[in-house]
């Protein structure tokens, strides 16, 4: 069985917030939903599965379904960190080409600004089995992240200049975003300047923290023929999970490898068909890595591709994360995969900043990496197309 | 606000006598003896195979830096890095008794123990 062509993402919204003061966080996943199905056509009975993730209070989708008033015949609690709700999209695909649902939501929230959980800290419930092994060493996402850049640029002589072109391009496109946390233009020199916080990335090299929430609506294609809303069709997805493999540690690429493979097998696509990608950027060297792995470069020439504006829209030959993204924009709860897919819809309908719309942007992928790349994390690519 | 992954170590029944090499200053890796392979963290259960045909092995002491990163912005700076035993496994770990501002990936470093969480666990200093 394949997805392709099987469901249709019909319903987005973004939550404007990115400090949630006196707003909770079940209020944030209930505002993000009913955003999303506002803008499907749908309304709360239409839905018949939900699918959530670890920033979902409760235990998988009980409480959030509950308090939501939802009536559903199918839940997805997956989680593979600020991937999930990518995985999210494929998953909700598979089960409405199975026949078990219709009009199936997503939604993601988080509020690590006023009171919720740091970055990298998810809710587990039992201590995991690597954590006496590791957890003495203080592992944090920033210094794992950084030892795959520390070992990219040992192998394939990649340069801090490389990596501060991927935040030149967001802040570019962030500019034009009146959500957007930091909207200001910075140079090259300004991200090299910035102070070292985890060797060798610097300060501007990571993502922002902020508040926030997304929701997706995902439809089988009878109920999106029914709406009003431009149609963005599912046409491939994957999905993988990579991990330190008993010792045989590799931290030159990531599970985007295998799900990008997937994804394109499915949708049978070109690399070079795509007009516009979202890449999950929770640092520079995340969104390197993906853009090698998707197979957008050669493995190893990622800094060259991403240098001298190569990703910024309207004058790159790859435009990515046309809101800014994580970098620039926002990254509610950590998790950075739900506004991924957001702007990916959005380019895909012409409903990006104009400043940064795609022309004729007919074929999108949206790609993100959750978890901890150095140790264990997982990888999801969606690849979509406007109907 | 933290982003460590502070959990206690956790010595369960499987991994105790790890935890008994540690505190006599020597750490141990699985092997299976049925597929030969070494792995990282010690489970009972083969991750190559599946077989639960594993002994205990302990490592030679020495390593080189696979990769590396210095968390800066921690009240006392930090190095923590994967380094590779000459037995097969790359293991994460910390450099320590080290100049923060030399280390280097291919640097040889030799194994010693420190006490974190009130447990002894396998650190690297420059060989």
């Amino acid at each position: 069985m394949s997805i392709k062509g099987t469901a249709f993402i019909v319903g987005i919204y973004e939550h404007p917030t990115r400090k949630a003061v006196g707003i909770s966080l079940p209020q944030i996943h209930a505002e993000v939903a009913k955003g999303a199905l506002d803008d499907a056509g749908l309304s709360l009975s239409d839905v018949d599965a939900y699918f959530c993730a670890g920033d979902a209070p409760g235990l998988g989708g009980l409480s959030m379904v509950d308090y939501l008033g939802l009536d559903v015949k199918h839940v997805d609690a997956t989680e593979t960190g600020g991937s999930s709700y990518i995985v999210h999209v494929n998953h909700a695909a598979q089960a409405i080409a199975a026949g078990k649902c219709r009009v199936a939501l997503i939604t993601l929230a988080g509020k690590p600004r006023t009171g919720g959980a740091a970055p990298g800290r998810g809710a587990m419930a039992v201590v995991p089995p690597d954590s006496a092994f590791e957890a003495p060493f203080k592992p944090s996402v920033l210094n794992i992240y950084a030892m795959c850049a520390q070992r990219h640029m040992y192998e394939y002589g990649t340069t801090s200049e490389q990596l501060a072109w991927i935040k030149v391009a967001a802040s570019h496109h962030a500019q034009h975003n009146p959500h957007a946390m930091l909207r200001n233009v910075v140079t090259v020199e300004d991200v090299v300047n910035s102070p070292l916080v985890a060797d060798p990335l610097h300060r501007l090299d990571c993502c922002i923290i902020s508040d926030g929430g997304g929701a997706l609506v995902v439809v089988a294609p009878e109920v999106a023929t029914s709406l009003k809303r431009p149609k963005v069709r599912v046409l491939g997805a994957g999905e993988s999970i990579k991990h330190m493999r008993g010792g045989k540690v590799d931290l030159t690429y990531s599970a985007g490898v295998k799900s990008a493979a997937d994804a394109f097998d499915e949708a049978q696509v070109a690399r070079s068909d795509i007009k516009y990608v979202s890449v999950y950027d929770s640092f520079t060297i995340t969104v390197l890595m993906q853009l090698e792995d998707i197979g957008f470069c050669e493995k190893g020439k990622g800094g060259a591709f991403v240098a001298d504006g190569n990703l910024i829209s309207g004058t790159g030959k790859l435009p990515f994360n046309t809101d800014g993204g994580g970098l620039c924009s926002n990254h509610p709860g950590n998790r950075g995969g739900m506004t991924k897919v957001i702007e990916a819809v959005r380019q895909l309908r012409g409903e990006a900043h104009a400043a940064v719309q795609v022309p004729n942007c007919d074929l999108a992928l949206a790609h993100g990496t959750g978890g901890f790349l150095g140790t264990r994390h997982g990888s999801a690519t969606v690849i979509m197309e406007r109907v | 606000m933290t982003d460590q992954l502070s959990e206690l170590p956790v010595a369960d029944i499987a991994s105790e006598p790890y935890w008994e090499a540690a505190r006599n200053g020597s750490l141990l890796l699985k092997h299976c003896d049925d597929c030969d392979e070494t792995h990282y963290y010690p489970r009972p259960i083969c991750p190559f195979c599946m077989s639960s045909n594993t002994s205990w092995i302990e490592a030679s002491g020495s390593g080189l830096i696979y990769s590396w990163s210095v968390e800066r912005r921690a009240p006392e700076p930090y190095a923590i890095a994967f380094v590779s035993l000459p037995e097969g496994p790359t293991i994460l770990t910390a450099i320590v008794n080290a100049d923060l501002d030399t280390l280097a990936i291919g640097q040889s470093v030799t194994l010693g123990f420190e006490t974190r969480d009130d447990q002894p666990v396998p650190v690297f200093s420059p060989a």
